[in-house]
């Protein structure tokens, strides 16, 4: 080792060694062996009857994802363009609800969409309810909101935006002033600019931001849980069934934990040849 | 020779109640090589971002072949600039930098009798223009590789083209050499003025480098402190400079106190020397510039003033040597050389005298006691322009 500094990276090898090396070793052990210990391709033949669990999760996580986008890269790009002390507001408004714990603000939500919670009491009281039921010629009491995939995405979106916003805002606010005004010089009107200058450049960081919304959605548990009310079942909640739950089945579990990764990797990898030649990685 | 193409009239400019140009009165020739000179902050950079249109000026009129173009924003000005550290398009290659402004440009349709409906300039005419202009800047066979694969010359020969490609009336050009070393600085001095007098149009430059001034300019406007101190063709600037300011910042020179006795002669130290100036009050105190060059080190005894030698630089073709006459440091440049310690005589012929008037910078320059600091500070020409960024960028 010719670097002084490597020994320094030590107590980090050491740390990913346990918690990320190990796991997925065992991860891989498991879902190749049966309760007994000897190797099966059984556990995969099994998820088959998931699929519906495995389409579900990646929807609503790419829908999520894309909202996240529709959202972040205006919000990023404007706040970009305005002045510093607007971009340290901003940036605390949209850090302060992860200041909150995730089950709290996730709870939170619960009690605003429920069939009796804020939002149709809201509903209720300028008259929209009753509004709808006598143009659609119902007879509703509230409109069904918890328990929805709306409600799902809605939570995904809700807690993921700010992991949508920060890498574009942190690429779209390091470009290089000269370039737009290069660019307004050589006859781009405001639109072009964006299109031909500031969207391709800040790249990079929407396609970090899509891994760091996508990911996590993708695998998440408690927001489906919760505002999916049993019956928007993913991926995460089905993995956690197989391990704490009534259906205990860890081989099972790892196995789709297994399949869950490959097809993450590979959207991933298929993603990143799209930001090709841009030094800023993705990060994974 | 030939006719105005801008001008500047009563610009003034201030930030945050800074006033960085005060009054500017310009105005620029069709075809002419115009340099604005002077050091950090003196507003040169400012000026040339209000032709480009990225500054709009607090108050007066910028004046475009006959029109106020004050409101037009700069993709509607016959003006493409040359930016500082380039500022190529990291994600396009060569050839679509290039090809950038062309594709944002619209013509009329000639198809269409109304006029109104705008075409893209076709591909062909696209390829046509960008290869003939990087066959200008002798860089054909790059179109492919992407600016980060380019040394500093030749991304600075990418931003000429893809400048030049739209065929502006004028090329503004911010310190486009500050980021190279000194050899290919000389090179693309050449290359510049070669470029302007190819494609015959007006080039404004701005930079702090007296040197590339004088190389390449057909004028030269010395500003400092947001006002025109001087504005004339290098060798007017270089002999007759206006003020100690413009002469000590262009080139070397001594600046002496004296006095105008009468037309064509003047007296330092107490002694009379003949010169070629007149026009000044009888016995008007005046500055006196006398370029190191037009000394002559002759014998004690021939000396119309002596005085002792205190450091001598090896210069390659000339010894620096700083001489004490009585407490004021002189430098001369002489191929003799001169032991440190001995005492000289110096001869001074007329037409090596030029006289100014006193003016605001008067006894601020031409001293040379503090001679080696600032000769590193000269030296360093990428530490001065890192300078500017931060005046300028305010």
């Amino acid at each position: 080792m010719k670097n002084k500094q490597a020994p320094l990276a030590i107590p980090y090898v050491i740390w990913m060694a346990i918690f990320v090396v190990a796991p997925i070793v065992m991860v891989v052990l498991y879902a190749f062996s049966t309760a007994e210990g000897s190797f099966t391709l059984s556990n995969f033949s099994a998820i088959g009857d998931y699929a519906v669990v495995f389409g579900r999760s990646f929807r609503l996580a790419l829908i999520a994802t894309a909202i996240c986008l529709l959202i972040g890269y205006p919000v990023s790009y404007i706040m970009s363009r305005e002045g510093e002390k607007f971009q340290r507001v901003a940036m605390v408004l949209i850090m302060l609800p992860m200041w909150m714990n995730f089950l709290l603000r996730t709870y939170s939500w619960i009690s605003i969409l429920e069939n009796n919670g804020l939002l149709n009491q809201f509903f209720r009281s300028i008259g929209l309810i009753d509004l709808y039921n006598s143009v659609m010629g119902t007879d509703i009491q509230y409109f069904r909101m918890i328990g929805t995939s709306g409600a799902v995405v809605l939570g995904m979106v809700y807690n993921y935006l700010p992991f949508m916003i920060l890498p574009i805002y942190s690429v779209i606010i390091k470009l290089d002033k000269s370039l737009i005004e290069a660019a307004r010089d050589l006859g781009a009107n405001s639109f072009n600019v964006f299109r031909r200058v500031i969207l391709p450049l800040s790249l990079p960081g929407v396609l970090s931001g899509i891994t760091m919304v996508f990911v996590p959605s993708v695998s998440t548990f408690a927001i489906s849980k919760m505002l999916g009310g049993g019956t928007q079942m993913m991926l995460g909640d089905l993995i956690e069934q197989q391990f704490l739950g009534g259906a205990y089945n860890p081989q099972l579990g790892a196995a789709i934990s297994l399949v869950m990764m490959v097809i993450v990797v590979v959207c991933m990898w298929v993603m990143n040849r799209f930001g090709e030649g841009e030094e800023q990685a993705v990060v994974l | 020779m030939s006719k105005e193409l801008i001008r500047l009239r009563n610009v003034c400019m201030a930030f945050d109640d800074e006033l960085v140009l005060d009054n500017i009165n310009l105005y620029f020739n069709d075809k002419e090589f115009l340099t604005l000179l002077g050091p950090s902050g003196c507003g040169k950079s400012t000026t040339l971002r209000i032709i480009g249109g990225f500054t709009t000026p607090t108050s007066g009129d910028v004046i475009f072949d006959g029109v106020r173009i004050n409101d037009i924003p700069p993709y509607q000005r016959q003006v493409n600039t040359v930016f500082q550290k380039y500022a190529l398009f990291p994600h396009l290659n060569v050839y679509e930098n290039v090809a950038f402004g062309l594709r944002m440009q619209r013509l009329p349709d000639p198809n269409d009798p109304t006029g109104k409906k705008k075409v893209k300039i076709p591909e062909e005419e696209i390829h046509q223009r960008v290869m003939e202009m990087l066959e200008v800047v002798s860089l054909k066979g790059f179109e492919h590789r992407k600016p980060e694969a380019l040394s500093g010359g030749q991304q600075q020969r990418v931003a000429i083209a893809r400048a030049l490609v739209n065929r502006p009336k004028v090329l503004l050009l911010d310190e486009p050499l500050a980021a190279l070393d000194l050899k290919l600085r000389k090179d693309m001095q050449i290359e510049l003025k070669r470029i302007q007098q190819q494609v015959g149009i007006t080039f404004i430059y701005v930079t702090h480098d007296q040197e590339e001034a004088l190389t390449m300019s057909d004028t030269i406007v010395v500003m400092d402190k947001g006002s025109i101190q001087q504005i004339g063709t290098p060798e007017d600037i270089y002999n007759e400079p206006k003020n100690a300011f413009v002469a000590d910042f262009i080139g070397e020179s001594n600046i002496i106190d004296g006095i105008m006795v009468r037309d064509n002669e003047v007296q330092m130290y107490g002694k009379k020397f003949p010169c070629l100036d007149g026009g000044f009050a009888p016995n008007e105190p005046v500055d006196v510039v006398i370029r190191p060059e037009d000394i002559d080190i002759v014998p004690v005894s021939q000396g119309q003033l002596i005085g002792t030698v205190t450091s001598v630089t090896f210069k390659g073709m000339q010894y620096d040597i700083i001489v004490d006459f009585k407490g004021f440091k002189w430098l001369i440049q002489t191929t003799d050389h001169c032991p440190e310690g001995e005492r000289i005589g110096i001869k001074i012929d007329p037409d090596g005298i030029h006289v100014m008037k006193k003016s605001k910078y008067s006894g601020m320059f031409g001293d040379y006691s503090s001679f080696s600091e600032e000769y590193d500070e000269m030296g360093d020409a990428t530490l001065a322009s890192d300078e500017e960024d931060s005046a300028d960028e305010e």
